[in-house]
């Protein structure tokens, strides 16, 4: 999951009519940038996710072999982080936060209604990709408790039912 | 870059102050409630109302009330006038904000009317702002508004006037603690530092925001952003490093973007780069993102990902101040601990010692959050009472509730039970009563929490962040959060509850790092000040 506000889903629609041979380059402008810096593998990662969507296996052996890293290590960062994704995730993200104050205020009911409403589990994304739905411990805006982040944006003071309002339109769209 | 530069700069942001100024928050908080479209619309109608010569709209950091978001302050400088919130703003109140100022014209009225917040409330009169002294007052965008503050004067005195053994005496003397949880004094880690023969040398700030329900450290680098590299460039010259890293969440996108612009702007006046003032002191600072995961907040961990690698933690000693980043000697402290080197060095070491109790000095910011009625940010001197935060300053419990019990310290600290809000908050006292002061997440819990669920909600949390590198934490916070999984849906018998507590001993003392040795402190403080609600759920043999 990820909670960047600098990639609104607006920029996730019109990169994808970008070729991914533009894609291919862009991702050497990132690695010359970073100067093939073995130490910048995670800023690096970031920002290829945030190109691609999440990290192909093809990426990180390409990613791998520039930085003359092994495989191994690269892939080893890749899946010890949780904002790393190895999968396709959906066009829309649904995130309920389970931090502390939202857990004593009633996170644990937010997240069974929207496994329940989108039929899938935290950590999952609907077979169509509409929709992916995860956790996250804490955003820090704690005042707003409960919280769940659709799209990157957070939503305050939600309930059940506001959660089922704000994902009947994001699953219907395909 | 001079002192009379700095001195121009203040003076001409100063000038072009406005007779009245709208001041909104734009930390994460109210952004989320749509304070930057109340910001931009204040603006227009300003604008359009041609008072901009007189008034002033400006985004701030935040202005503590967290929970009436999104907050606007209406300010008169001259003359000088007490200042006005304004809470819970919306589109629709813009134009009655902009009524209530005396230059509107006459026609204009508000339709719909504010909520004023009241300023004279303990929320706000209990505070003693040293750490956030600037956050809510500044645009954090603009190192003009930092420097009008005093901003970068310390760094010039420190550069121009003093030998980095006196900067080390100084914060030794003010008796600083490090406010990442531990409480380890930042003098004697500044001077093992300092004392270290390396070709290099690294200084670098947490700010890998882990716990749950603390959000301190985002609102200084959010509302205050040169504060922190500031104190670390004073940290680098009392060292002798000319390299220094922030390891900040990937979470907190806006504190990123607001460090992004003040690093740039720093370099732009030269007072981050080689040369700093003309000196021969060079410093320059980089960013680096974490990606989730909470155990990157240990130190040896930390540095280990801002290498690149997987955030495993390694065994301490050697610690960093010996061999840190790549081996070299570093400098490793939080977020809040930086923030309170400038004002240090600025009204010397005895001022700050005056502040607080006998072993714990200055003060501390602390997330108020949970079952409460005002969510916020506090930052209050080091020994006030607990009930004083809650009650006073918190306003009790939302719907009328009575407190059960207080959390602090995070998955780390523990749940301090209503009896003992008497105690006064410092590192010794929180570590008695079996918790700790962590980070500065403070969550109130009422009558209804069940602490044996919330003893298994901080076991889940350490299950899922623990790397797997040792044994103790790996297994042992699986068969932990099974046995009060157990012991929540009535399963268990009294034999379980001992092998809980047999369990708890042996992690503790068994484990790599401070996740697995903390991991259990949750269930260690709930076991002992509310055994009754474990007892309720064992069914007799």
């Amino acid at each position: 999951m990820t909670l960047h506000s600098h990639t609104p889903k607006n920029q996730d629609s019109s990169t994808k009519h970008v070729s991914r041979a533009a894609h291919f380059k862009m991702l050497d402008v990132i690695l010359k940038r970073h100067q093939y810096r073995q130490d910048a593998l995670i800023e690096i990662l970031h920002q290829v996710q945030d190109l691609f969507g999440y990290l192909e296996t093809d990426l990180l052996r390409y990613i791998a072999q520039c930085l003359r890293l092994p495989l191994s290590r690269v892939y080893g960062v890749a899946t010890f982080y949780h904002l790393f994704s190895l999968a396709p995730r959906g066009t829309h993200r649904c995130v309920v936060c389970t931090g502390t104050a939202c857990y004593v205020k009633g996170a644990a009911a937010l997240l069974t209604t929207v496994e329940q409403f989108a039929h899938i589990h935290a950590g999952e994304t609907t077979p169509d990709h509409c929709l992916s739905v995860s956790t996250t411990r804490c955003p820090g805006t704690c005042g707003l408790a409960p919280i769940v982040v659709f799209d990157d944006q957070v939503c305050g003071y939600q309930t059940p039912n506001s959660v089922r309002d704000r994902l009947k339109p994001l699953l219907k769209q395909t | 870059m001079d002192i009379s530069d700095l001195l121009n700069i203040a003076d001409q942001e100063r000038q072009s102050q406005t007779a009245f100024r709208i001041r909104c928050c734009v930390a994460a908080g109210c952004v989320a409630t749509n304070s930057l479209a109340v910001k931009e619309n204040l603006q227009m109608a300003i604008t359009a109302a041609e008072m901009a010569d007189t008034v002033q709209v400006c985004g701030v950091g935040c202005m503590r009330l967290c929970s009436r978001a999104p907050l606007v302050a209406v300010d008169q400088v001259t003359p000088a006038k007490p200042s006005l919130l304004y809470e819970t703003v919306t589109l629709d109140q813009v134009p009655t904000v902009v009524a209530t100022l005396p230059s509107a014209p006459a026609s204009r009225s508000g339709a719909v009317p504010l909520q004023q917040g009241d300023l004279t409330h303990p929320f706000f009169t209990h505070q003693r702002s040293i750490v956030l002294e600037n956050t809510g007052l500044i645009d954090p965008e603009r190192i003009e508004a930092y420097i009008a503050m005093g901003g970068y004067r310390s760094l010039y005195h420190v550069l121009r006037e003093m030998t980095p053994t006196e900067v080390v005496d100084t914060m030794t003397r003010s008796g600083l603690r490090g406010r990442g949880g531990a409480g380890y004094p930042t003098g004697l880690k500044w001077a093992m530092v300092a004392k270290a023969i390396a070709d290099r040398k690294f200084v670098v700030c947490n700010a890998d925001e882990g716990d749950p329900g603390a959000f301190m450290d985002r609102s200084v680098l959010e509302g205050d952003p040169h504060r922190v590299l500031e104190g670390m460039a004073i940290a680098a010259y009392a060292v002798g490093a000319t390299q220094g890293y922030i390891y900040i969440r990937a979470e907190y996108p806006l504190a990123i973007q607001r460090l992004h612009i003040a690093i740039r702007q720093a370099q732009r006046m030269g007072l981050l780069g080689s040369h700093i003032f003309d000196s021969p002191f060079d410093f320059r600072i980089d960013l680096r993102t974490g990606a989730g995961a909470y155990v990157c907040g240990e130190e040896t961990a930390l540095m280990a990902s801002i290498e690149g690698k997987r955030g495993i933690p390694s065994p301490r000693p050697p610690y960093p101040a010996e061999r840190g980043l790549w081996g070299f000697p570093t400098l490793i402290n939080n977020v809040e601990t930086f923030a309170n080197v400038c004002p240090i060095i600025r009204n010397g070491a005895e001022w700050f010692a005056s502040i607080g109790t006998e072993k714990s000095k200055g003060t501390k910011v602390f997330a108020i959050a949970g079952a409460i009625r005002n969510t916020g940010l506090i930052e209050v001197p080091m020994g006030t009472p607990l009930r004083e935060i809650v009650e006073d300053m918190g306003g009790g419990v939302s719907d009328g509730g009575t407190a059960k019990a207080v959390q602090t310290g995070g998955p780390a600290g523990g749940c301090i039970p209503a009896s003992a809000f008497d105690t006064p908050v410092d590192y010794e006292s929180l570590t008695q009563l079996g918790s700790i002061m962590g980070s500065g997440g403070m969550i109130v819990m009422d009558q209804q929490t069940n602490m044996v669920d919330i003893a298994r909600y901080f076991m889940e949390f350490c299950r899922d962040e623990s790397c797997g590198k040792c044994i103790p934490c790996r297994a042992g916070t699986v068969q932990m959060h099974q046995l009060l999984s157990k012991i929540c849906e009535g399963k268990a018998a009294p034999a379980d509850l001992h092998l809980l507590e047999e369990l708890c001993d042996m992690v503790k003392h068994t484990s790599l790092c401070g996740l697995g040795q903390s991991a259990p402190s949750p269930v260690l403080s709930t076991l002992r000040h509310f055994q009754d609600d474990y007892l309720a759920l064992i069914h007799p043999e």
